[in-house]
């Protein structure tokens, strides 16, 4: 069901038979996460029809770079490249756990370490479920999906790791290099010819920044919310001990309200994670995807300075009666690429867009639906708890 | 006398004392007064309703629903539903005046009082009191022979700290709070003064609670800055240091004193875990605030018209979300951990009634000790045959068989008195706590109730979005 949820960040993936894949298992060996790969196709231009292969988070981001350095794509938005695998933050609680061991009771360490193991577990299918969506866009693309290096990461039955030095030499991050400095090529000076990419240029500049934000601030909130979840482990298991300890008639009151804070703490937990997994990671898994459409953006910023270069070279060649048609053949060409790359990039962001809106939509209405759920969850304990303590 | 008026400058500095009040449906206006229930309430005015909770009568000002400045700001809790002795009922609300400036200036209170009891010159009258005057009470009481081996209710702590931010008029949100909660913890105080059937006789409470110019408590240094349980703790010590160690033939004293002790350690445990909680639920409050303003940034900014407003929804249910977290905090404060804190100290005043059986008993054994020296001398003296030194010898001894025998007494009858109290004590506990929580609980399910609503209202919206 959790991968049900994740996977509504970006919807309409997966549903072409003739390429299916998916991360059936993953393993965890001290920081390295070793993902399984599972192919199922009916394309003949693979070898065989249902395979798996290990994959490393650097195998992720070595086919993610191949394709933002390829020339061909340079009017496509690549899907955003999935973050590395951060267990920092249960690892550290973890840590914290262990050496406040001797300040709690056996019961409440045994439910904290709980709590824990499940942390670790929601980080664990979240970075699962991040790196096979972004398998899944390349799949579902009608042009991404038939990249040569996209299938030999899915086939290769070796380490990639040797082809991945190569790469790194070859290209140096140029483009990636590029592209992070290139917020000023946009901004400043290129004279935009065309409507809708003036109003997308202003659009996604300030949508990036607030989207940012916004993602912050939502995994702050979540945060507090675990710790709430936290504190009624505490909460609960102390006025167990009291009541344990209690021979009046005060015990069953606080054996009551006991019992209540651990039903609680459970509520709590579950609305702190389905708050992460809807507002959250949908936030920032567009946040990430706004960038992919701001690279495209710049690539063809950069296409567009490309050809007014070659117009100047072209009126220089004229002017010393020089070279004339390799200028002409140069100038035809950047204009060749700046056009492709433009009908290729507004094609791109306007699904994107509805992409965008669609995946919004599911989401929000799903975390409402969550929200209205654990609080009638919670509203039914509360009541339980208060009619018995009454009834008294 | 001066009153200054206290503003409060934006909604935020009043918000949290407001929405407590409020939400308890005790925001007052200037002379209500709220009454208790009894079961047998014949003679008040007003007839309550049969059943477990209290009503509270009262008239809301329309002028204190949209405050923006205050004259005098009345708020009282629920009433405590301790039993008060019969015919007596007694509520205190803030009242700031302010004589003297900066570190001179004090807070007052009006202590308003509803009785039939014919021992008081009427049947509904207020007084003013400051803090030292409460301090000064529980002085007063605390020493007092006849009421050795009661539980007496401890006022709560000097803070000097919290105090000094309030005399500097800071209206910051964190004074707004400190002054609320003392004065809801002075209620308390007094309601559990006056449901003592033995304290509510004492003259010096009656004075307390009706003599208009009661001469200034001069022995509060004793609470100040060392707090009320590091005075009963000091006072533990020096009975551990007694050199005769008691021979219980019954152990239900020593049984319940280590059972006191375990409930005091533990409550202060759970009290600092809910202290986290009270925390947490702020940060929680301050991250929901935050987010929705990100939230409602990210909603301008959206170009696609329905998610535009779909986002601008969301932020207004996430800001709708950061006042409940904010009064669940209140909740959580004012109800849970202030319930935890008060019996901390209650139960710091059950171990000083152990302590004081225990200098009785001290005072007995030394008096014994004393009729025995006192006996050798007197034979002493029939040796060396001096017959007036003998006849002041034999009155010695007439007076300390006598005091003996009045220790002896004293001490069985403190004992009585102990355990009469700590099973009141445990009955009244029992009954506080069940009543705190069940508040606690039900202020929470309102909370969630709300919860719903707004989500409710939210999906539609964002099943609108296209």
């Amino acid at each position: 069901q959790r991968k049900e949820s994740l996977r509504s960040v970006s919807v309409d993936l997966n549903h072409d038979a003739s390429l299916l894949i998916d991360i059936p298992d993953a393993l965890c060996e001290r920081d390295k996460v070793k993902f399984t790969v599972h192919t199922k196709t009916t394309l003949s231009s693979f070898q065989k029809p249902d395979f798996s292969v290990p994959r490393q988070h650097e195998d992720f981001i070595w086919l993610h770079d191949t394709l933002v350095e390829t020339e061909d794509y340079a009017g496509l938005i690549i899907p955003p490249a999935p973050p590395k695998p951060d267990f920092d933050s249960p690892r550290e609680k973890m840590h914290k756990l262990g050496e406040g061991e001797a300040t709690m009771t056996k019961e409440e360490y045994t439910k904290m370490k709980q709590e824990l193991e499940a942390e670790y577990l929601a980080v664990f299918k979240k970075t699962v479920q991040v790196h096979e969506i972004f398998l899944q866009r390349l799949s579902s693309h009608p042009v991404l999906s038939k990249d040569r290096n996209f299938q030999i990461f899915l086939e290769y039955d070796q380490d990639l790791s040797v082809r991945r030095k190569n790469a790194k030499e070859m290209f140096g991050g140029f483009f990636k290099n590029m592209v992070k400095s290139a917020d000023e090529v946009l901004i400043s000076g290129v004279k935009e010819v065309d409507d809708f990419f003036e109003q997308e240029k202003t659009f996604l500049l300030d949508y990036y920044s607030k989207i940012k934000d916004s993602t912050a601030k939502a995994e702050k909130m979540t945060r507090a919310h675990k710790n709430i979840a936290d504190d009624y482990i505490h909460i609960s298991a102390t006025l167990n001990s009291l009541a344990a300890d209690d021979m009046t008639a005060n015990k069953k009151n606080l054996e009551k309200l006991s019992d209540l804070f651990e039903k609680f703490r459970k509520v709590e937990g579950r609305v702190a994670s389905d708050q992460d997994l809807k507002l959250t990671e949908l936030l920032r898994y567009y946040m990430r995807d706004i960038q992919a459409a701001k690279d495209l953006l710049y690539r063809r910023a950069r296409a567009l300075a490309d050809y007014e270069n070659s117009n100047k070279a072209l009126d220089k060649a004229r002017l010393k009666s020089k070279d004339i048609p390799q200028a002409e053949e140069h100038q035809r060409q950047c204009l060749q690429k700046f056009d492709k790359l433009s009908e290729s990039g507004k094609k791109e962001l306007t699904s994107f867009k509805g992409r965008r809106v669609v995946a919004f939509r599911k989401n929000f209405i799903e975390m409402a639906e969550l929200e209205i759920k654990h609080a009638k969850n919670s509203v039914t304990l509360l009541q339980g708890c208060i009619e018995l303590l009454k009834s008294n | 006398m001066l009153l200054v008026t206290k503003k409060f400058h934006n909604k935020s500095e009043f918000e949290f004392m407001k929405l407590f009040a409020a939400r308890n449906d005790s925001f007052l206006s200037a002379d209500a007064n709220v009454e208790l229930s009894t079961d047998k309430s014949g003679s008040s005015a007003r007839k309550e309703p049969s059943g477990p909770r209290h009503a509270s009568s009262f008239t809301p000002s329309p002028a204190a629903m949209q405050p923006t400045s205050l004259e005098q700001v009345q708020a009282t809790a629920e009433p405590n539903p301790l039993k008060t002795c019969e015919n007596l009922s007694t509520n205190c609300v803030m009242f700031l005046s302010s004589l003297g400036d900066g570190m001179n200036a004090y807070v007052a209170y009006k202590v308003s009082t509803r009785t039939s009891l014919p021992m008081f010159r009427s049947k509904v009258f207020s007084v003013r009191r400051r803090f030292s005057d409460f301090l000064g009470l529980y002085e007063k009481l605390s020493v007092k022979q006849s009421l050795h081996g009661c539980i007496i209710p401890p006022p709560p702590e000097k803070s000097v700290v919290g105090m000094t931010k309030v005399k500097v008029g800071m209206d910051d949100p964190s004074s707004v709070e400190f002054v609320e909660r003392r004065r809801a913890a002075l209620e308390r105080y007094l309601q559990r003064v006056v449901s003592h059937p033995s304290l509510l006789q004492d003259p010096d409470v009656r004075e307390f609670l009706e003599r208009e110019d009661l001469p200034r408590a001069v022995n509060t240094q004793a609470l100040s800055g060392a707090g009320f349980l590091k005075m009963i703790n000091k006072a533990s010590d020096a009975v551990n240091k007694m050199t005769i160690k008691m021979n219980e033939s019954d152990t239900w004293f020593e049984d319940k004193f280590q059972e006191v002790e375990n409930e005091e350690q533990q409550l202060r445990k759970l009290h600092v875990v809910v202290d986290s909680l009270v925390n947490h639920r702020k940060e929680l409050c301050g991250n929901t605030a935050v987010f929705a303003k990100s939230l409602a940034m990210l909603g301008n900014s959206e170009d696609n018209t329905a998610l535009s407003r779909a986002l601008s929804q969301l932020a207004e249910v996430e800001d709708k979300m950061e006042q409940l977290h904010q009064e669940q905090a209140a909740s959580d404060f004012f109800i849970f951990a202030e319930l935890l804190g008060d019996y901390i100290r209650l139960l710091g005043a059950v171990r000083g009634c152990f302590d004081q059986r225990m200098r009785a008993w001290q005072r007995w054994q030394e008096a014994q000790s004393t009729l025995q020296k006192k006996r050798e001398a007197e034979a002493k003296l029939l040796w060396a045959n001096k017959p007036d030194k003998l006849q002041q010898a034999k009155e010695e001894i007439t007076e300390w068989e006598a005091r003996v025998t009045q220790y002896e007494r004293d001490f069985d009858r403190i004992g009585m008195t102990v355990r009469k109290e700590v099973l009141r004590f445990e009955k009244e506990k029992a009954k506080d706590f069940k009543s705190q929580i069940i508040k606690y609980l039900e202020a929470m399910l309102q909370s969630q109730q709300r919860l719903i609503k707004f989500w409710e209202a939210f999906l539609p919206e964002a099943k609108a979005i296209a």
